[in-house]
């Protein structure tokens, strides 16, 4: 039997072929070196993400959020559901919040719920895999699988904003939170003293307004450079996305020559384990990890 | 003027304090609000263009009875949801939720600036991950360059085609979502109803006509 078990709630970015797809690779090759079993909630929905508050509304947001765990309860009992999305983790866990401090609310999502033929008696904790790692599993448990020490390498932690506000990680400060440093080094790399470690990418303004997002990616990445980061990590599918993919676009703007690797910090572990580059998903980067290839082929 | 807009004009008269608390997601919290300032201090967004008013302006037009200045201000819709205003506010006032549903009554109303692009994305996404229960990425990204016709698609698409192409050579781009490939929930049909419910009932809670 698996050490840990987990409802799994990948979110759309995470599905073959989509933006975040290298990740889902990654966690999956993690998991398995941490014997960490990861069921996926039968037919999960979209979370909706921040972005649609203004055509979802309020009750049909939290009703969306509300299947997928009737669904978890009815299929997983008794296991916490992880996402490793931010914005799926703070869509869910906001609408767990808000459905379990307002009884009106609750009733109208189980009337709305019944014609899905579902009904919600307990919603499950909700973790994002941050959490599952450094809560449930712990820093020398992560460690202790270390085979290969990424030494010498020096990454700026992104930890931006779904993962860290409103809810957070326990016991971390919203302004300067260590855990993604903390786990940079828990793999023997080295974590820069990054001043734009929880500055908003831009979220879903890097498509509606996209010179908006750019000015601020750019300050992203260029104080990953001034801190001599040699590549970015985020526990996040958009920053992730938009840190990465934008590069060009901003070098054609402001006449930068940016060409920082971004990852996940999963990309990392599963490296520091003895991963290939293929387990690490690293094939799916825009801009080649290629330190990071070459330590998986050692 | 739309249905609504009247409907709710006539039904708060001149308590557009009221009218926010009754009809706007997290409304009630607006009379909190000391004016203190952090949370423009706090907004990322708030050296860009189309910043009329910061969030503390916005909760004082509110008390002050300023409707039109309010619905129709593009402010709101300037948020990226990073939540820095939510947890620096020391009043705890729930700032981002607060943008959001001004911005969604505003819409509602018939009141938010034409063509705003954001207001646009977030109707796009909505529709589209709740089609078939999960996000398609390519017919997000198509609807959102194509909205002001082909011409002007066209374009971005070509602007944006390194991007694309990154991604498609990295695996993250699925070209087949294009055709109505992809990923979908086999309870789309649950999905579409239990969603209709909730807006009824939405709409009924708050007094609307359906």
């Amino acid at each position: 039997m698996a050490k840990k078990e987990y409802a799994f709630y990948p979110g759309c970015s995470s599905q073959k072929g989509a933006s975040a797809s290298n990740y889902l690779v990654s966690v999956e090759s993690m998991c398995k070196t941490l014997d960490i079993k990861m069921t996926e909630i039968p037919d999960w929905n979209c979370c909706a993400a921040s972005i649609s508050y203004a055509e979802a509304g309020n009750l049909p947001r939290h009703v969306l959020n509300a299947r997928n765990f009737a669904l978890a309860a009815d299929n997983l009992p008794g296991q916490d559901i992880v996402a490793t999305c931010a914005a799926c983790w703070l869509g869910a866990r906001e609408s767990k919040e808000r459905l379990e401090h307002n009884s009106v609310l609750l009733e109208d999502t189980n009337t709305a719920l019944k014609e899905a033929g579902l009904n919600i008696k307990v919603i499950p904790e909700i973790k994002h895999m941050v959490e599952v790692l450094i809560e449930d599993l712990g820093y020398a448990e992560l460690a202790s699988h270390v085979k290969k020490p990424l030494a010498g390498m020096k990454i700026a932690g992104y930890v931006g904003c779904q993962t860290n506000r409103p809810f957070g990680i326990h016991g971390e400060s919203f302004e300067n939170p260590m855990y993604l440093d903390k786990l940079i080094e828990t793999v023997g790399a080295e974590a820069t003293p990054y001043d734009q470690k929880v500055t908003c990418c831009g979220g879903a303004l890097a498509f509606s307004e996209p010179e908006k997002a750019q000015a601020q990616i750019k300050d992203i990445i260029e104080s990953a450079y001034d801190s001599g980061a040699e590549m970015v990590v985020t526990p996040c599918p958009l920053c992730q996305a938009n840190v990465e993919v934008y590069q060009g676009q901003i070098n054609k703007r402001y006449g930068t020559k940016f060409n920082l690797p971004v990852l996940y910090y999963s990309q990392l572990m599963v490296v520091a384990y003895g991963g290939s580059a293929k387990d690490a998903g690293l094939n799916g980067q825009v801009i080649r990890a290629r330190k990071l290839e070459d330590m998986a082929s050692k | 003027m739309s249905d609504m807009n009247q409907q709710m004009t006539a039904r708060y008269k001149n308590n557009f304090l009221k009218e926010i608390e009754q009809q706007a997601e997290m409304g009630e919290w607006v009379k909190m609000c000391m004016q203190c300032g952090v949370c423009s201090g706090s907004c990322p967004t708030n050296f860009h263009p189309g910043w009329q008013h910061p969030p503390q302006e916005i909760f004082m037009l509110i008390r002050a009875g300023k409707r039109d200045e309010v619905l129709d201000s593009p402010s709101m819709w300037m948020c990226t949801s990073c939540y820095n205003c939510y947890v620096r506010c020391p009043r705890k006032l729930p700032i981002t939720h607060i943008m959001h549903g001004i911005a969604e009554y505003a819409y509602r109303l018939g009141r938010a600036p034409k063509g705003q692009p954001t207001l646009h994305l977030s109707k796009t996404f909505w529709n589209n991950c709740t089609k078939t229960g999960r996000t398609n990425e390519v017919k997000l990204t198509q609807t959102l360059y194509f909205k002001d016709g082909i011409v002007s698609g066209i374009k971005k698409a070509l602007a944006m085609q390194d991007v694309a192409l990154g991604l498609v050579k990295a695996g993250r781009l699925n070209i087949m979502e294009a055709l109505g490939g992809g990923h979908k929930c086999k309870g789309a049909k649950g999905i579409h109803a239990m969603l209709a419910k909730a807006r009824e009932l939405e709409n009924q809670r708050k007094g609307r006509a359906a």
